[in-house]
């Protein structure tokens, strides 16, 4: 007898805690305000990236085309995986001495890893995190970029 | 040329024929391959196959500076990147025997057990797909996104967020951090009721993951299950509770325990665990106090020659680093033992004489995270 | 029995077309044309409703889980559905080493065929069927379970571990069902009292079989809906394909056009049973009409009854996308389990129930 009663219980429970399932699943078919998908490509106005966001590393330049880069290559130094390498060169500077300045500053978008040792290591504060994150291309040479602009030069306080 | 002689090796016994899950099938969560031997549907015994994401974490760690081995350990197991760099972390802070700020030590907690939620999360989204409830998928990473925005604001990145460095965090908290997380936690706090209702109570659920896949409190410690899957099987071995780091002898938490060892024990486990992480958070949230968001450092980090061992409680169980300095900036050897490769190898004693897909269960149960088996 | 405006019109269509073909040519070639005509409405239909219903399932599931689905093709998306069979069509055939090739090739065939034979018999309108037979009901069940020798020849021929699991599962899954399925029509036979689809629709002219057999209808249509799923391998009963265990069942050998044969007899299949439901249970095209209120009934009556057909067949439809939405998949010893201790013997009980109902006149 008790077994008899049991077989009906599981039948009521079991169908009970699927319509308990059904309820959440009708509660949010019949809910599209919930929909949390974001259209992309249609959202590109709007969407915005956090401050912080890691797309790729810059290096910032100001209106005179000055950047803040010593050509030290601490940043290169630190890079786990070989993603800078700096091509620095010597010039005379104002005072007759050899002065150390960038010439060019690599960086292999397709190699970085993004654990921001770069920019954090960076004595002068040169690098920085970009927004852009539509980093697919056709041409994996494309990925490597170099981070001073041409014709641009350190500026004058840390020089 | 020498000739090669093939002895015939019975390999399978009468009626028994060999299956490959993996390395590319739905329910292995990755590039795990599984050579099940079934009799009809009955699982007889498997072999797990690993490697096929070997990256030589270990031996690369070998030639990078402790800072630089924190990207790396990202890597090893992606759902607990925070907790992974939690450990190199407390490694390093260990051996040259530096206090972080009482702020890091907030801030890391909080961070970890965010983490821990968001695993457990990605963990039921994708358990659920494997019994086949395709819709718990996409809950469980609607949910998951509130927490990759909240660390997409602090730390920069979305999955592999290196954040922690040796002796404090990369860069202070965002602002806003703390009213997302509340605001988070209210959420997620009414969310976790549609994981019941859908899932846990579900009377298919339910049977299908009672009694399934027994794992005695011997066989957890004997193969060394730890994390969620042994908590199942009643081994109290969390970490946080047995080896406090961070703020974890500070806070109030209790550690969840299920003495059944089945499937359905494991799945428990995990769901209370979210619970109980955003307890923690709770208690932690409203008071992070001001202060430095990393110890003072040297630019260049040397650890003393010796051996050290650390232990994290990973969210899928105890992460252990081991690691021989010879005085040098890289260390001499890191070894990691990673809770997922352990945990692997019970698969075969626990799933035998059940159906296939049961095997789908049990492996979703144990929350497998295949570069955490292969490094 | 009340007269619906609808009903001269497709008689009287059906009826000159019929006139017209007997006039211009001998009556075997009218007879043949006839077929052909009817065939190609059917191809077409069949062709139109399955595209429409995977657009339909993507949207539905796409709806319950928060997402929007498919809406970059044409306006919300409708046109996904072609855009993705034009792309099956351009797919290679793969053909395989070692499997069976005749039947391997034969089994998508055999799984649509036995789908579209059960099309014919479902009326859409009152005269608007390919066959009125008497025995409609037993015809639709000896037909639908056709399907599972396709499944089964598919497994079988693949040369696949996976596929071979499958199929058997299938196989297993089929033979218990069809009890099922037709022990929960039986219910309604007996108290509609026959088994030509055209009467039972008639019989449910001032009430659906549903509300008039109460208790016992309604357990029918529960064990119906269950069983029913259970044919069409659809969630949570879809252990033949079950992507998670087996990647993909029975089909994981199958590429292009042939696959997309599979896909499209697995909701077609859905349409049958749904159809199949509607037309017991819900009244089929009868609008919905209570006895004696004139007013009522005259507005119900402007509603075509394909109109009402087909809502009532998308209502089942519905359920059927929502159970596998929102449930996680059986394994097979407790597919067995259900039917064979849970929906069989409530089923027999539930037999008894109705005649005991329908003997005493406890119906409305």
């Amino acid at each position: 007898m008790k077994e008899f009663f049991k077989y009906f219980a599981d039948i009521f429970t079991g169908v009970r805690s699927l319509l308990i399932g059904m309820s959440v699943t009708g509660k949010y078919f019949f809910s599209p305000g919930q929909i949390v998908t974001q259209q992309y490509p249609e959202n590109r106005k709007t969407l915005k990236m956090y401050d912080r966001f890691k797309g790729e590393v810059i290096m910032p330049h100001d209106e005179n085309n000055h950047h803040r880069c010593t050509g030290c290559a601490i940043c290169e130094l630190n890079c786990p995986n070989g993603s800078i390498e700096v091509i620095s060169a010597r010039i005379d500077g104002p005072d007759g001495k050899k002065v150390r300045i960038i010439d060019q500053h690599i960086y292999h978008l397709g190699m970085c890893t993004f654990c921001s040792l770069c920019v954090k290591t960076c004595p002068e504060n040169a690098l920085a995190f970009g927004q852009e994150f539509e980093h697919a291309v056709f041409d994996r040479t494309v990925l490597t970029k170099i981070l001073n602009q041409p014709g641009s030069s350190i500026l004058k306080e840390i020089a | 040329m020498k000739e090669v002689i093939h002895t015939p090796v019975p390999l399978v016994e009468e009626e028994e024929y060999h299956i490959n899950m993996g390395p590319q099938h739905p329910s292995t969560h990755g590039v795990l391959r599984l050579v099940v031997t079934l009799q009809g549907e009955i699982v007889k015994s498997l072999k797990p196959h690993c490697g096929y994401i070997h990256r030589g974490i270990e031996k690369m760690c070998e030639k990078d500076t402790y800072p630089q081995i924190i990207h790396l350990t990202d890597r090893i197991d992606y759902l607990s990147a925070h907790i992974n760099n939690h450990a190199v972390c407390l490694l390093v802070e260990k051996a040259l025997e530096i206090e972080v700020p009482e702020r890091v030590k907030y801030v890391r907690t909080i961070m970890d057990e965010l983490a821990r939620i968001q695993s457990h999360q990605l963990w039921w989204a994708s358990f659920g797909m494997d019994l086949g409830g395709l819709t718990c998928f996409f809950y469980g990473l609607r949910d998951r996104e509130k927490i990759l925005d909240i660390w997409e604001e602090t730390t920069g990145a979305r999955f592999l967020q290196s954040y922690y460095t040796p002796g404090g965090l990369l860069w202070d908290i965002h602002p806003n951090f703390q009213k997302d997380v509340k605001a988070f936690i209210k959420y997620f706090r009414k969310k976790i009721r549609d994981y019941d209702n859908i899932l846990s109570g579900n009377v298919i659920f339910r049977e299908r993951s009672r009694n399934i896949g027994l794992m005695s409190k011997e066989d957890a410690i004997s193969w060394g299950v730890t994390g969620p899957s042994g908590r199942g099987s009643g081994w109290s071995c969390d970490v946080r509770k047995h080896h406090p780091y961070a703020l974890y002898d500070k806070v109030d938490f209790k550690e969840i325990l299920y003495t059944e060892g089945d499937t359905l024990a494991r799945y428990l486990v995990r769901m209370d665990e979210m619970r109980e992480s955003m307890n923690i958070i709770e208690q932690l949230i409203d008071n992070i106090p001001e202060g430095d968001f990393t110890a003072k450092m040297k630019a260049v980090i040397k650890l003393p020659a010796g051996e050290y061992y650390q232990r994290v409680e990973s969210a899928r169980g105890d992460l252990g680093l081991y690691c021989i300095s010879d005085g040098n900036k890289t260390p001499y050897r890191m070894k990691f033992r990673t809770p997922s490769f352990s945990n692997l190898s019970v698969l075969d004693h626990i799933s035998r004489d059940l159906k296939i897909a049961d095997l789908v269960a049990i492996g979703g149960s144990l929350d497998l995270v295949i570069p955490d088996i292969d490094r | 029995m009340t007269s619906n405006i609808y009903d001269n019109f497709v008689a009287s269509l059906t009826q000159s077309i019929h006139e017209w073909l007997y006039h211009v040519m001998p009556p075997t070639w009218a007879l043949i044309s006839e077929m052909t005509i009817i065939g190609l409405v059917f191809l077409l239909f069949y062709a139109l409703v399955g595209l429409f219903l995977v657009y339909a399932e993507r949207k539905v599931c796409a709806f319950m889980q928060n997402r929007v689905g498919p809406n970059r093709v044409g306006p919300y998306g409708i046109f996904q559905t072609i855009a993705d069979f034009i792309k099956l069509l351009m797919k290679e055939l793969i053909t395989i080493k070692n499997s069976d090739k005749l039947l391997f090739n034969i089994a998508p065939f055999i799984v649509i065929i036995a789908s579209f034979m059960a099309i014919a018999a479902i009326p859409f309108a009152k005269g608007l069927h390919a066959i009125d037979f008497d025995i409609g009901i037993l015809y639709v069940i000896a037909v639908s379970s056709l399907g599972v020798v396709g499944i089964l020849l598919a497994g079988w021929s693949s040369n696949n571990k996976y596929s071979l699991i499958g199929a058997m599962r299938s196989g297993a899954q089929i033979i218990s069902y069809e009890l099922s399925v037709g022990m929960s029509l039986l219910t309604i036979i007996i108290l509609a009292g026959t088994m030509q689809f055209s009467e039972i629709v008639q019989g449910q002219e001032y009430g659906w079989f549903l509300f008039k057999g109460h208790i016992p209808a309604f357990i029918a249509f529960v064990v119906f809906l269950i069983a029913s799923t259970a044919e069409t391998n659809r969630g949570p009963f879809d252990l033949a394909e079950a992507e998670s265990e087996l990647t993909a069942g029975f089909h994981t050998e199958y590429s292009g056009i042939k696959f997309a044969f599979f896909f499209l007899a697995e909701y077609m299949n859905m349409f049958i049973v749904a159809s199949i439901g509607a037309t017991v249970f819900l009244g089929g095209w009868m609008p919905f009409m209570v006895h004696g209120w004139d007013g009522f009934n005259t507005v119900m009556n402007y509603i075509p009854p394909s109109i009402w057909y087909i809502l009532k067949t998308g209502f089942i439809i519905w359920l059927m996308m929502w159970f596998k939405w929102t449930f996680p998949r059986l394994r097979i010893d407790q597919l067995l389990t259900l039917e064979w201790k849970y929906l069989l013997p409530i089923n027999l009980f539930n037999i008894l129930l109705m005649a005991f109902i329908v003997l005493m006149g406890w119906h409305f």
